[in-house]
């Protein structure tokens, strides 16, 4: 991508909320960071309703046979250059999945990860950070 | 209407002065005038002003996705028709609020009809997308569209009855310079506040976004578009966001050719800024019926009152 393109993806980066298979607690959290309260809008980043419209997936919660292949549609489906960014300790190691028969994690077995944010769940500081330093290696 | 009328000077009207980036740039910056009262109206900091300018050189830059099973074509060109009528309206407009004499019969039918391409663009292209969700947002921006026509024309024409039956904005304008502004009475009022609702809808903000709900029909008929086709559709709404203010000056504030035209038009896009923050999305029926009995019925009484001078 060329360097106004890296500008602006730096500048604007559109996040949509994958619930891989939560239990909605990173998803509550996710929803904190977008309120008036952090205001991650000075920073450009929108919630958008459609993958096609997506620069970083946010994907929470543990990875199993089920999510998968929805996963993997959602992330087929987001115009590249693409994001992906594991939220949760679920997305590190399948955290209290990890002996479960149908946990399939972590993700960069299957998807290419550019961060995971640890904690259950992790402050909306926390993913400020992740966000920035994913962004930061581009 | 010679000497810059053709060739180059033409070339350059349309993609460089009252037209293309003139009215780009101004439309991006009242974007973000937008989100950035949305922001204060919400207490917080809200973006930087370049923010539009990023998100546009970033969509610019990405992939472009056709569906696959999508006209890939209609896909594709249905963006540019909407752009190309916004081209078009400033132009247009701006010539004919300097060039008085320039002004020809029925350019007030014309931008009416050109005012109607962006959403017919948007109509084509979420249908030959090939997505469920897309159609939805396809039938309901039909509906919507449908629905706020019939009171943008009632009340345009009260400027028409309040000139002496002119179909030319030059007539309008001067009509207007002879004796006051058309706003400055009681039917004037009705009109502006209908026009006002109007630009609402033909934007598609807050109360009548249903065509693009991203909350329940996932971004409706944008949804299937990414990258470079996106950007457009983004584009074309600045301008309208910018031109559709414009034509409310025009045809019923006094014109532009005025210092005071900024200042107008300006409140008129903080007025709309603050109706999409103080309201929730209607459906799409209650906005069909808002439409056509509330304001279609103050749309005649307004007409009423244009003829019996008041």
């Amino acid at each position: 991508m060329s360097k106004l393109g890296l500008w602006g993806l730096k500048k604007s980066p559109w996040v949509y909320h994958v619930a891989a298979a939560s239990c909605n607690n990173c998803d509550i959290e996710i929803l904190e960071l977008l309120t008036p309260r952090y205001d991650v809008e000075r920073f450009g980043i929108v919630l958008v309703g459609s993958p096609r419209h997506a620069d970083a997936l946010l994907v929470t919660g543990v990875l199993n046979r089920k999510s998968l292949p929805r996963v993997m549609e959602v992330y087929e489906q987001a115009a590249k250059p693409c994001l992906v960014i594991g939220i949760g300790t679920c997305t590190c190691n399948n955290h209290i999945f990890m002996h479960s028969y149908n946990a399939m994690g972590p993700y960069d077995k299957y998807l290419p990860m550019h961060a995971y944010i640890p904690g259950c769940p992790p402050k909306p500081e926390a993913m400020i950070l992740g966000v920035v330093k994913a962004l930061s290696k581009l | 209407m010679s000497g810059l009328w053709n060739g180059w000077g033409l070339a350059f009207r349309f993609l460089v002065f009252p037209g293309f980036l003139f009215s780009v740039v101004v439309g991006l910056v009242l974007t973000w005038v937008d989100r950035f009262v949305s922001a204060r109206v919400q207490w917080r900091k809200g973006p930087p002003f370049y923010q539009p300018f990023a998100d546009l050189a970033k969509l610019l830059l990405k992939q472009t996705i056709v569906p696959k099973g999508a006209a890939a074509s209609v896909f594709l060109l249905a963006p540019l028709l909407g752009f190309a009528a916004m081209c078009i309206t400033s132009v247009l407009l701006f010539y004919v609020n300097f060039h008085l004499q320039g002004s020809f019969v029925g350019d007030l039918i014309v931008l009416v009809y050109l005012f109607a391409l962006p959403p017919l663009g948007l109509i084509l292209g979420a249908s030959a997308s090939r997505n469920p969700l897309a159609a939805v947002g396809a039938s309901r921006e039909m509906t919507l569209y449908f629905g706020y026509e019939l009171p943008f024309l009632l009340a345009l024409v009260v400027p028409i009855v309040k000139s002496g039956g002119a179909i030319r904005l030059g007539d309008i304008i001067a009509a207007q310079q002879v004796s006051g502004p058309f706003l400055y009475s009681v039917s004037g009022v009705i009109a502006g506040l209908i026009v006002l609702v109007t630009i609402q809808a033909k934007l598609g903000n807050v109360p009548f976004d249903m065509a693009e709900a991203e909350q329940e029909i996932m971004s409706g008929v944008y949804c299937e578009y990414s990258g470079a086709a996106l950007a457009i559709f983004r584009l074309t709404r600045a301008m309208m966001f910018f031109l559709l203010p414009l034509f409310l000056v025009t045809v019923l504030w006094g014109g532009l050719a005025d210092w005071w035209a900024i200042p107008k038009a300006l409140a008129i896009v903080v007025l709309l800024i603050l109706m999409r923050n103080t309201n929730p999305r209607l459906r799409v029926d209650q906005a069909l019926r808002f439409f056509w009995f509330f304001l279609g019925s103050f749309g005649i009484i307004a007409v009423i009152l244009a003829f019996l001078r008041l």
